[in-house]
């Protein structure tokens, strides 16, 4: 894995945290009403974990095997606390919709899952790497649920109108059932590309 | 009164699985039997409701005296998180039979962000201490409800034919959302 071009790809295509390992599905699923909120929360997440994988990285041969998933977790909030405040201090309205979803980002499995599976084995250049993709393989996904979302329940894209005032707009997906639907459709769909690349 | 008003807003109101979206990751891992179901969520329920007590006295005894508020993300996650090796200990030793049925889930509960999503819920709303409590309790059995239910309904479709593309999480994903759609039809009912 000293590749980092392939590390990066490796995370955002064939084990993109969303559709492939299915991890971190409370943010996928809660902050997604908009694209922009969906975007915001995954650049926040990627952050925490290309941080959070450096420092994890370096300190990898200091830390006790014991102790190794609290030392992980402390990091984690560090840098999930930096986060918040650059936030509050740059992008309040940013802050103010995505709310207690910012500190949660410390339980999101997919930093803690790098954190363990890669970060703790590998050198800082190829965790760094690890990081980038994983975050970007996790923004990406947000994205595109938030498009679709607010796209069918707003009939907005980025806030700019696009579907024209007379056509209806399906306000329960930007409510919780929609991110459910959006979200197992989406999974169908690309089951079904990939049962038919098989076939 | 209002302490059961919140009780029940926090069951079928704001159930935290289904329309705050806290609690997904163990909703969706742990929900293919319903035995195993109720055993997450009685742990999650017990642990809840320690970690309520713990954080409001952490916060309001340490970190508020100390004006240290800003650290609450980190010290919430480690009273949690030694909370719960502490209660595994705990049950271990004394109550096995307790610790033989909810072994296995306890050290997931970590990472369950329902804890510590109630845990910065009560301190944004400045909830005392009884009322932190009950708010726990009223989400984690919010909790243990909507992930019984769905263990029960994922064993029904287990038998049932679905479209190919739709095995297992998408199909998972689609329920949820129609049991989020029913319990929204619980809002509105109670207004705090």
């Amino acid at each position: 894995m000293s590749n980092p071009i392939k590390v990066i790809k490796n995370g955002i295509i064939d084990e993109n945290p969303t559709f492939v390992q299915v991890i971190g599905m409370c943010p996928t699923l809660a902050v997604t009403s908009s694209a922009i909120n969906g975007i915001g929360m995954g650049l926040s997440t990627a952050a925490v974990l290309i941080c959070a994988n450096l420092f994890i990285s370096l300190l990898r041969k200091i830390i006790p095997d014991k102790v190794r998933i609290p030392c992980f977790i402390v990091v984690i909030a560090t840098f999930v606390t930096i986060v918040e405040f650059l936030l509050k201090a740059y992008l309040p309205a940013l802050n103010a919709s995505l709310g207690l979803y910012i500190p949660l980002i410390v339980v999101n499995c997919i930093i803690l899952g790098r954190a363990e599976a890669f970060a703790s084995k590998n050198g800082p250049i190829d965790s760094i790497c690890d990081g980038i993709g994983n975050g970007l393989g996790f923004t990406i996904a947000l994205a595109c649920i938030g498009l679709v979302r607010e796209f069918i329940g707003s009939g907005t894209l980025f806030n700019i109108t696009v579907l024209p005032e007379a056509f209806p707009r399906t306000l329960l997906f930007i409510m919780a059932p929609g991110a459910f639907f959006t979200l197992g459709c989406m999974m169908a769909a690309l089951n079904h590309f990939r049962n038919k690349k098989k076939a | 009164m209002y302490l059961i008003l919140l009780l029940l807003a926090g069951v079928f109101v704001n159930n935290y699985v289904l329309s705050q979206f806290l609690g997904i990751c163990p909703f969706l891992g742990v929900s293919k039997k319903v035995d195993t179901a109720a055993g997450m969520g009685a742990a999650v329920i017990f642990v809840i409701v320690l970690a309520c007590a713990a954080s409001w006295l952490v916060y309001n005894l340490i970190l508020l005296p100390l004006n240290m508020t800003y650290l609450y993300n980190i010290a919430f996650i480690l009273v949690i998180a030694s909370l719960v090796q502490f209660v595994e200990m705990f049950l271990k030793k004394s109550v096995p039979s307790l610790y033989q049925a909810l072994g296995v889930f306890l050290p997931l509960i970590t990472t369950n962000c329902a804890v510590l999503g109630v845990a910065v819920v009560n301190m944004q709303n400045e909830y005392d201490l009884i009322t932190s409590i009950v708010n726990g309790v009223g989400g984690a059995a919010g909790f243990a409800l909507a992930i019984i239910l769905f263990a029960g309904i994922r064993e029904r479709i287990e038998d049932n034919d679905t479209p190919k593309a739709f095995d297992g999480f998408p199909m998972a994903l689609v329920t949820a959302g129609l049991m989020s759609i029913a319990f929204l039809g619980f809002s509105g009912l109670i207004s705090l």
